[in-house]
């Protein structure tokens, strides 16, 4: 369990990390994912760039009825700050949902997109945010959505030399009720499958839906079938089942030593259903 | 090559040149002396290698002492005051049973400080949610979560 050597350096400014990222070095934030790898010796990077001591990347702020949130902000940050437990409690739900509280007292908001394991819990509600993912380079700075972020398993449009400094969520309006929902390995805490739900009622109908599922197969997806199946409804059992059964739709749902395909769409139907009725249930 | 760090270590300042592949719990076990936090799985699973850092309980053998340089550390050794007095959680373990072999203990002390640093009066379910990341192969975690209990009374 002892890495490969490497050569560490840990800048103080965005700056000289963007530089020495440039020239091949591999960013180290809090190591969660990228630490066990290289224990395991999956991953043997010959330069270490610790952005952790970078406090420019440790913030949470409110500007233009967005949050901003710095790629350094952990899982407990994120779960705690009082600010996104108010404005964008969805994403706060979904971080305390990540593995334990010593991975979340770590573990980074930027690490974690970056990373982009089908199974991590924040893609779900990224998706279902509508987030905006800021990458910056020593040349460039470059906003994307989150749809166009994340491509498949382990593999995001960063590009070499670019690092996440910044993820966008939107600060939530009344009458939207959001709810995370999650189907666990117990083992090691990561989802099998996740559902993340969004939902706006007006006037007794729902005017806005939205359904970020992680999980289920290589790439977390918002389930627009089953989205569009809740629009212009008032939310009752029968309709909230329809569209929760179409979570799965044309998704090629993938399979490991946990649960087949046709468990994986099973369990996500389920899941959406909880997390579509606990969202409308915070609609008020 | 290797890289000089200085860390306080349960109010102690130490410095020393380690590898940067150096993993915490390895520092604080073989270059320092302290032995009382443990290595069961040194897979980021078990939890007996969690330390404070900052005031932040962290799983050391999934961190690399150099990314703790210039940090304040604590460690099971350093739980009891200066007089002796143990901390509550550790008489919380020792009044209820808190352990059979003591293997996992270091570490389930060090989280359950965390917890009730963070809330002092939690529900069972909060409890046993926030030990989720240690874990006890003797127990059977009751006795854990009413030590714990135990310490969150003798707090307020
Ligand atoms: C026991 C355990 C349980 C876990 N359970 C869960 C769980 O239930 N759900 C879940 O979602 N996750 C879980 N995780 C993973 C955890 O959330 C990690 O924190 C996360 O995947 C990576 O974030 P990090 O900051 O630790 O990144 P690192 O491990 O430091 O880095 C991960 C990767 O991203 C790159 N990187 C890091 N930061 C940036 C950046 N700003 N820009 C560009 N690239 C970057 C690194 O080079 C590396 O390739 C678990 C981890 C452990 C050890
Ligand atoms: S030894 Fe660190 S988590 Fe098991
Ligand atoms: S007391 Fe033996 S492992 Fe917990």
């Amino acid at each position: 369990m002892i890495p490969n050597t490497f050569e560490y350096t840990a800048p103080l400014t965005l700056k000289v990390a963007l530089a020495l990222i440039g020239e091949g070095g591999k960013p180290l934030a809090g190591g969660m994912s990228l630490i066990p790898m290289m224990k395991l010796r999956m991953a043997a990077p010959e330069h270490l760039v610790d952005i952790g001591r970078i406090a420019e990347l440790n913030y949470i702020r409110e500007a233009g009825g967005e949050l901003h949130i710095g790629a350094n902000a952990t899982h407990y940050d994120v779960e705690s700050s009082p600010l996104i437990v108010g404005k964008c409690p969805l994403l706060a739900e979904t971080a305390g949902h990540i593995g334990d509280i010593q991975v979340r007292n770590r573990g980074t908001l930027g690490g974690s997109v970056a990373h982009a394991d089908p199974s991590a819990d924040y893609p779900a509600a990224l998706q279902a945010l509508e987030a905006k993912i800021v990458l910056t380079s020593a040349t460039s700075q470059r906003t994307v959505a989150v749809g166009d972020f994340f491509i498949d398993t382990f593999t995001t449009s960063l590009e070499p030399g670019e690092l996440v400094t910044e993820v966008i969520v939107p600060v939530e309006a009344g009458l939207t009720g959001t709810s995370y929902q999650k189907f666990l390995q117990p083992a090691s805490g990561f989802a099998i499958v996740g559902v993340a739900a969004r939902i706006r009622r007006e006037a007794g109908k729902i005017t806005v839906a939205r359904i970020g599922v992680t999980g289920v197969s290589g790439n977390s997806y918002r389930a627009l079938k089953a989205e569009a199946a809740l629009v212009g409804k008032a939310g009752s059992d029968a309709e909230i089942d329809a569209a929760a059964a179409l979570v799965g739709e044309g998704v090629e749902a993938g399979a490991d030593l946990h649960a087949s395909a046709e468990y994986r769409l099973h369990l996500a139907a389920n899941y959406a259903e909880r997390a579509i009725r606990v969202a409308l249930s915070r609609t008020a | 090559m290797t890289q000089t760090i200085s860390v306080t270590i349960n109010g102690k300042p130490y410095t020393h040149d380690v590898e940067p592949r150096l993993l915490l719990i390895h520092y604080l076990r073989e270059v320092v002396g302290l032995t009382g936090s443990h290595i069961g799985c040194e897979t980021s699973l078990c939890g007996a290698c969690t330390v404070e850092v900052d005031g932040r309980a962290i799983k050391s053998c999934t961190m690399f002492a150099v990314q703790a340089n210039g940090a304040s550390i604590l460690t099971v050794e350093g739980l009891a005051d200066a007089s002796g007095k143990m901390h509550r959680v550790q008489e919380g373990f020792w009044n209820e049973h808190g352990l059979q072999c003591g293997f996992c203990t270091p570490g389930m002390l060090m989280v359950s400080k965390q917890i009730l640093d963070r809330n002092p009066s939690p529900t069972e379910t909060e409890i046993r949610e926030g030990l989720d990341g240690n874990l006890c192969r003797c127990t059977g975690y009751q006795h854990i979560v009413k030590a714990v209990q135990a310490a969150a009374k003798a707090g307020v």
